[in-house]
């Protein structure tokens, strides 16, 4: 272990403001979806995880987070030594059994019903799916609505596969049963809760320039 | 250029651990509008009337980069309110400020202050009682399965009961919200006066209960309906004078006695939004406790909100 640990990079320099401004930038974003919050982690986790990512996964996971990572991220024996060395989390092979999921792409993301969403008494204990996201490739034309946000938002879906957006809506009837998503981008983090509606204003827009 | 903290952050306090529990529940919180998120954590030992809820929530949310206003029945002086804020600037290594608009989190006891939040500001509640339905039904399992079908007919019974006895309800603090059309929700013992402004308000409003171990939010922009019957709507109490320090109407007002021969006056329940009205207007008066020409004690809160 403590070899392993000798090559594996540092978690937060400073262990208890690091992972406060992480979170103040994880409870703004969840507090109001689909409006990227600024996150600077100095963190220098091993390739493919992100710094955003990883130092999300720093803050909110401990021993009693049950962790799923993608199959990608899975190959990569550094990547979870150090979510395991540096959190303590249990990696389990089940995302249904996981509270954090964490996918390193849109592409990554499991499948919905492989997802816990809780129960109508306990709707807390539900997956919380962090994905490592670009704000490229195929844009989608989407206005959000719920609480967080003041009338309507648009948005270009960050990345986001319009299979995810079409999975979600499906299993969005169960309120208050849910899964809540943090996309984390270069320096940002976007917060998707259960409780954000996401509607198509139009054809997806990779064709066009359009805002 | 941080200054060095000047003394080690979470020393016999609120430890990593209890803080990503606390976290943890405060965003399925925010995720699951007005649900009361059960949270499990070790015993935070907190000096009485300290609201240990209200407390680890701030404890868990605030940084060095934070100014923090604490008041206490809208009272930024009070011993609870000094206090808790000279704790935070210790251990959190955050600034402190008696003003609602400068302020980036803010814990409250029983009020809500007048001035309008803004976007990226955080209200923090201290909560004694979470559960709106515990005086109907003792069983926690029992309040659960009523939130889950969202079966809350027993409090618009006992709500009507009120409007059938005295022709009006009789609760004014603490006084049943709907949110976001779905759970309903204890708002801590503010008064019905304030209910209103929880309703849509671009602040991110946050509840903690320290002893029943419950977490629960309203984010930004989020309906918040006080209960009420379409013959019988919900009406905040309302205050026919202004107060008589700055003259602000439409404000809560507190009774203050003056003299020993009975004699009273009804003055802001928010010294911060008094103190700034008034010398906005002119006024020599200050709100700073000793400057007063009357004894500021016995402020009478506690009957108004009865
Ligand atoms: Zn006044």
């Amino acid at each position: 272990m403590n070899q392993a640990a000798a090559t594996l990079t540092p978690g937060f320099a400073q262990p208890v403001q690091d992972a406060q401004r992480v979170f103040r930038a994880v409870l703004e974003a969840m507090a109001r979806p689909l409006q990227p919050q600024a996150l600077a982690v100095p963190l220098t986790p091993p390739a493919p995880l992100t710094a955003e990512a990883g130092g999300v996964v720093l803050t909110l996971c401990d021993e009693q987070t049950p962790l799923w990572v993608d199959p990608q991220l899975h190959r990569h024996h550094e990547v979870t030594a150090w979510l395991g060395f540096h959190t303590g989390a249990p990696l389990v092979a089940a995302a249904a059994e996981a509270l954090f999921c964490l996918a390193s792409s849109p592409d990554a993301v499991p499948p919905f019903e492989d997802l816990s969403p809780g129960t109508d008494q306990e709707p807390h204990r539900s997956t919380t799916l962090i994905v490592q996201a670009e704000q490229t490739g195929s844009r989608q034309r989407l206005r959000g609505t719920g609480p967080g946000i003041r009338e309507a938002l648009d948005w270009d879906g960050h990345g986001m596969t319009e299979q995810f957006r079409t999975a979600r809506a499906e299993h969005a009837g169960g309120f208050p049963r849910g899964v809540d998503v943090l996309i984390t981008g270069r320096g940002t983090v976007t917060g998707l809760p259960r409780t954000t509606v996401l509607e198509p204003t139009g054809p997806d827009t990779a064709a066009e320039g359009g805002a | 250029m941080l200054a060095e903290p000047r003394i080690v952050y979470n020393e016999g306090y609120l430890d990593e651990q209890t803080k990503r529990v606390v976290r943890r529940a405060l965003l399925k919180g925010i995720a699951i509008p007005g649900f009361q998120v059960p949270f499990a954590s070790r015993e935070v030992p907190m000096p009485r009337g300290w609201g240990t809820g209200g407390v680890q929530v701030t404890a868990s949310v605030i940084g060095p980069d934070d100014l923090l206003k604490v008041i206490d029945q809208g009272a930024d002086d009070t011993t609870n309110a000094v206090s808790i804020r000279q704790f935070f600037e210790r251990v959190a290594g955050s600034e402190s400020t008696t003003r609602t608009d400068e302020a980036t989190v803010i814990q409250t006891r029983h009020r809500i202050p007048e001035t309008p939040l803004a976007e990226g500001q955080i209200l923090v509640y201290q909560v004694p009682i979470p559960e709106p339905l515990r005086f109907l039904e003792p069983r926690e399992t029992e309040t659960r399965r009523l939130h889950a079908l969202e079966e809350y007919g027993l409090m618009y019974v006992k709500l009507f009961e009120d409007i059938s006895r005295y022709g009006h309800i009789a609760k004014t603090y603490d006084y049943p919200v709907m949110v976001n059309g779905r759970y309903v929700m204890a708002p801590s013992p503010v008064p019905s006066f304030d209910n209103p402004k929880m309703h849509m308000n671009p602040a991110l409003q946050l509840f903690g209960a320290g002893r029943e171990k419950r977490i629960y939010a309203v984010p930004p922009y989020t309906s918040v309906e006080s209960l009420g019957f379409e013959d019988f709507p919900f009406e905040p109490q309302q205050f026919d004078q202004p107060c008589q320090i700055c003259g602000s109407s439409g404000v809560y007002l507190d009774e203050v006695v003056t003299d020993d021969a009975g004699g009273a006056m009804y003055v802001c329940s928010d010294t911060d939004h008094c103190t700034r009205a008034a010398s906005a207007v002119g006024f020599r008066a200050s709100r700073t406790r000793g400057e007063w020409d009357f004894p500021a004690t016995g402020t009478g809160t506690e009957g108004a909100v009865q």
